[in-house]
């Protein structure tokens, strides 16, 4: 087992992360001779980096071994655990666990599915746990851009939406301008990694492939493959999440509970 | 004294308690078909609290009242806000164009407003001509009577004003007043007025309620009511 954990490629990669972990101290020095001291931070940092990087590739490298069903359970737990950091963008609005959960479940499941069964996505668990993750990471950014933007926006307009239902009002109606408004909101870093790519930034997916010895085009297409199923993925969770979340922002006398502060 | 049907709100020990702190305390009025009634008190009287119970903006937390001889937990929330319309201290107009912003309250009950009365109810509040208008080029005065049309265009059965003209400069204020009072006389509309100011309050209502901590400590013809506050 030793043998296999200190392969010659595990060596090499630990050279290799002792000296840009040394690149990272030298930064940390010439900022102590400005007496700007970031030793404690900067030290802890690295080394929580490193042993939490290792230990999930170390978990992978087992994982990954494993028959392709034990992707399953690995994608739901990473989807829950997705839904859980990005409902805690919108802390006070009651459900926004199981909106999120709804959305990301959704929106990562049905594209992943549908991408694997089209033969877009490799169903070896090699491929489909790493580009799985690269979905639901991004679904869960866009969750938490969404949640966190329709929050703001009914905070600010209390009035405005107070005024809809003062009329009669119902209150999706109420609060349709903002669920639009959230939703373009959570989809622009989306649309402009599609925008930028290859101009501005050159992916790691594409970068690590090309280091693994895919030829270049290839990678670049595949890179364009995963954005375009990232940007899918993350808008049907945004879509779902921000249309379920619209609901849980009223009483069920259909009062606006999302309020900026305690009643005055 | 009019028959008991005439009485179209009646609030019976109303109150509101949040966080153990009562905003709106026990509570009971009658207002009858026609009636307008003032609502005056110092600031956290609980004067826009009281108004908010009254289309279930927020929730009694005691007493209840009925709408018409209705208890109001037995019409939905968008009935019940249909019935009582409310314009609050801010016109918070939604974008688009005046006759959008009017016709908004029969659009959510599918129903489209002609121009025609569009028309008619934009020349009652002095703005004639301005149903394309775009509501982000209008002064505080327009917006507000802008608002005020749109409560009116639901045919509301009682219609609540919140501070309507405290957020206006004076000449704006006035004409707000005048169009509320002139449309408020020709259409027989019940209201319910809440204003800091007892000038407004006598100019507009035929009575008043003074609130003070939540309570309704007078209740009355505004005659009455400045008589025995200058008495006590």
């Amino acid at each position: 087992m030793w043998k296999q954990l200190l392969s010659a490629d595990v060596l090499r990669g630990l050279g290799q992360a002792a000296t840009a972990a040394g690149a990272a101290v030298a930064v940390m020095l010439l900022a102590r001779t400005r007496r700007i001291h970031v030793e404690r931070e900067t030290t802890v940092a690295l080394v929580r980096g490193f042993l939490q990087i290792v230990i999930v590739g170390w978990i992978l490298a087992l994982l990954l071994r494993g028959p392709s069903w034990t992707s399953i359970p690995i994608l739901a737990f990473m989807m829950v655990a997705a839904a859980a950091t990005s409902a805690r963008r919108a802390k006070r609005i009651p459900g926004a666990f199981r909106a999120s959960l709804y959305g990301i479940v959704v929106g990562t499941g049905v594209t992943i599915g549908l991408m694997t069964l089209l033969g877009a996505i490799d169903p070896a668990i090699s491929t489909l746990v790493p580009i799985g993750s690269m979905l639901i990471a991004n679904a869960m950014n866009t969750n938490g851009l969404a949640l966190d933007r329709f929050r703001s926006e009914v905070q600010a307009h209390v009035g405005h939406v107070e005024s809809a239902l003062a009329l009669g009002a119902a209150p999706e109606t109420a609060v349709s301008r903002y669920v639009q408004s959230s939703y373009q909101a959570s989809l622009i870093p989306a649309i402009d990694n599609l925008r930028s790519l290859g101009i501005v930034w050159i992916p790691g997916l594409m970068a690590g492939m090309v280091l693994s010895g895919s030829p270049p085009l290839y990678a670049a297409i595949y890179q364009f493959v995963t954005l375009a199923m990232i940007f899918a993925s993350s808008g049907l969770t945004s879509l779902i999440s921000t249309t379920l979340i619209s609901a849980h922002a009223f009483s069920p006398a259909e009062q606006l509970v999302l309020r900026p502060g305690p009643e005055a | 004294m009019g028959s008991s049907f005439e009485v179209v709100l009646r609030t019976d020990r109303l109150g509101r308690t949040v966080s153990g702190r009562a905003i709106v305390q026990d509570v009971s009025i009658e207002v009858r078909q026609g009636d307008v009634l003032g609502i005056v008190g110092p600031s956290g009287a609980g004067k826009s609290s009281f108004l908010r119970l009254l289309n279930r903006l927020d929730e009694p937390t005691s007493g209840t009242f009925f709408l018409e001889a209705r208890d109001y937990r037995q019409i939905t929330p968008r009935e019940l806000r249909r019935k009582v319309g409310m314009v609050m201290q801010t016109a918070f107009l939604f974008p688009g164009t005046v006759a959008e912003n009017i016709r908004f309250g029969p659009d959510q009950r599918g129903e489209r407003l002609e121009d025609g009365r569009v028309a008619e109810l934009l020349r009652q509040v002095g703005l004639d001509g301005f149903a394309a208008h775009a509501v982000d080029h209008l002064s505080g005065g327009e917006a507000q009577r802008v608002a005020f049309a749109r409560a009116v265009a639901n045919s509301p059965s009682v219609l609540l004003l919140d501070e309507p003209t405290s957020a206006l400069d004076d000449l704006a204020k006035l004409q707000v007043e005048t169009v509320i009072r002139d449309v408020v006389r020709a259409s027989h509309l019940t209201c319910l007025i809440v204003t800091h100011d007892r000038e407004v309050a006598a100019r507009l209502a035929d009575r008043i309620l003074v609130l003070e901590g939540g309570r309704a400590k007078l209740i009355g013809p505004i005659r009455e009511v400045l008589n025995v506050e200058a008495t006590s």
